[in-house]
């Protein structure tokens, strides 16, 4: 990964975030989050449900604007960027959401190429070649003319995925690519995202919580609780951690509150098993 | 103090309501006629298959109500007319408050029911299914990418319904002239046309084109504005036919007010 990054022209990051705050009304999500991101670089942020992972993603593509802090992407702080501005940036960004997100009403085809028709004056033909390349990429050749839903779930992601290569962006974001899908067709997604990261050099940043998809894909991790960074290293370093809310995480150890609330039940069943059973996913 | 503070509020989010719809209307305006030119192109085929949804497909519908509405126009007329000996006068009746009033706000409920409601349900089930999310984050804007369009395709198509459904109402109002008043069809039509003004028409159209702006706006914001969840595109759909049909009512007194005022 080092050896890569220093291929790049530009050795700095590709992203950066200075004391990132994030807030909803009167409610702080995000409390004050610092991190780098470098060129090239597969960063997984994982988080349960509530941790303001989500909306740690939504403000890195614009979609929600922090109350302060920096967003340094490509030498500008989207934070205080116009909106022109930020399209400028959007066009070298491309995201997969994590319903996929295409437009029903048009096809496959249309959907990825709507950004080459909106963004470039490509001709049609070029345009059409190039949408067949990135079917072909997410291995989806052949289905340009369907329309969304008569695609699986895994084909709708992958085509969501072809969508966000339109522009050939330099970043792109993930936002909990298996979500929704079976273990099979989701290792499937995970091998697309290596592919994307070997074939392109892109920098990828992934949210998630599947941990056996987290160890698979990351170069680095961030682990995101209650708003704040709990930790952020390598694989070795996340899995090393003695960090309790980390070990709680990889562990997959429920909530005290929950856990006692489990006590009271298996007293009941008289079955103190599956209590507190560690053993989670751990990636290879 | 309660009831007060309570009007004061309703007041405030009434005021705050008309702004957003205000502003929406504006940005749709603005791409529709100034992006064009500065590099950001129209996409004339999107507006092309609207204005097929919002207009072409609205015909044999609207011009069966409209030419039940003349034909009720008719009878009620004749009901009072009647009794002067006056029947001669059905076709003028029914020719004017068919231009001046019911043409368009007849075809501006039809469309609410068709169209209004069909924005609102589409940009609510692509904010929930985070398409309008996506679009953003393709750096198209949602409004020059959905409601421009729409919002184009109805302040033409809008006005063209209003003429149609003029015509077909004052043929209703013709086949009871003939039927039961000793028209002929050529003489009720002529005296039909003859009974109008030019201004007549084009208060019609005016408040048409309004109409158009309205129910746009209306049904993109409420779309726009839809919550998570399914069944908050269910309830922004209603809101959207309810709110268009109050606010094209507000918008048809103003104007009626406002033509009658000017002379028009």
């Amino acid at each position: 990964m080092d050896a890569e990054n220093m291929e790049s022209v530009d050795s700095g990051p590709m992203l950066s975030l200075r004391d990132l705050r994030v807030s909803y009304g009167d409610r702080e999500i995000l409390h004050g989050i610092n991190f780098d991101v470098m060129p090239g670089e597969t960063l997984v942020i994982l988080g349960g449900s509530g941790s303001g992972k989500s909306t740690l993603l939504r403000t890195l593509v614009g979609l929600e604007k922090p109350s302060s802090g920096e967003i340094w992407i490509k030498g500008k702080d989207i934070a205080k960027i116009s909106h022109d501005e930020m399209d400028e940036i959007r066009k070298r960004m491309g995201m997969s959401f994590q319903g996929s997100a295409l437009f029903g009403s048009m096809t496959v085809g249309e959907n990825v190429a709507l950004p080459l028709r909106e963004h470039t004056k490509l001709e049609d033909s070029t345009i059409e070649i190039m949408l067949r390349l990135k079917l072909e990429q997410v291995g989806l050749a052949g289905f340009e003319y369907y329309m969304p839903s008569q695609l699986s779930g895994g084909m709708m992601k992958r085509a969501a995925v072809a969508r966000a290569m339109a522009m050939d962006p330099e970043i792109l974001f993930f936002d909990e690519p298996s979500a929704g899908l079976d273990p099979i067709i989701a290792a499937g997604i995970d091998q697309l995202i290596l592919e994307m990261k070997k074939a392109f050099r892109m920098t990828i940043i992934v949210v998630t919580h599947e941990l056996a998809s987290a160890f698979l894909i990351a170069d680095r991790m961030v682990l995101i609780d209650k708003g704040n960074v709990v930790l952020i290293g390598t694989k070795e370093e996340m899995r090393a951690s003695k960090q309790p809310r980390v070990r709680q995480f990889l562990d997959r150890i429920a909530e005290p509150e929950v856990a006692r609330e489990l006590d009271y039940l298996q007293m009941l069943t008289e079955d103190r098993r599956s209590l507190g059973v560690p053993g989670g996913k751990r990636g290879t | 103090m309660e009831l007060g503070s309570q009007i004061g509020g309703g007041v405030l989010n009434g005021l705050a309501y008309l702004g957003s719809l205000t502003s929406l209307a504006g940005r749709a305006a603005y791409f529709a006629f100034v992006a064009p030119f500065r590099g950001k192109p129209l996409r004339v085929q999107r507006v092309v298959s609207q204005a097929l949804e919002v207009g072409v497909r609205a015909l044999p519908i609207l011009s069966l109500i409209t030419f039940f509405i003349g034909l009720i126009l008719a009878l009620q007329a004749a009901y009072e007319l009647r009794k002067f000996g006056a029947m001669d006068l059905v076709a003028t009746a029914v020719a004017v408050s068919m231009t001046r009033e019911l043409g368009p706000l007849i075809t501006a409920i039809v469309v609410i029911g068709r169209s209004g409601s069909a924005f609102a349900a589409e940009i609510g089930t692509m904010k929930v299914t985070e398409e309008i999310d996506a679009l953003e984050t393709m750096a198209i804007s949602p409004i020059q990418f959905l409601v421009t369009p729409k919002f184009l395709a109805m302040i033409v198509m809008l006005p063209c319904l209003t003429i149609w459904a003029n015509s077909m109402g004052i043929l209703g109002g013709a086949s009871f002239g003939v039927a039961q008043a000793d028209f002929t069809w050529a003489r009720y039509i002529r005296t039909s046309v003859e009974s109008l003004f030019l201004r007549d028409l084009v208060t019609g159209l005016i408040k048409s084109v309004m109409f158009g702006i309205t129910i746009t706006a209306v049904g993109c914001l409420e779309g726009l504005n839809t919550g998570a969840g399914a069944e908050q595109v269910g309830k922004s759909t209603t809101r959207a036919v309810v709110m268009s049909i109050f606010m094209v009512v507000v918008v048809d007194l103003i104007f009626t007010v406002l033509f009658f005022v000017v002379g028009g």
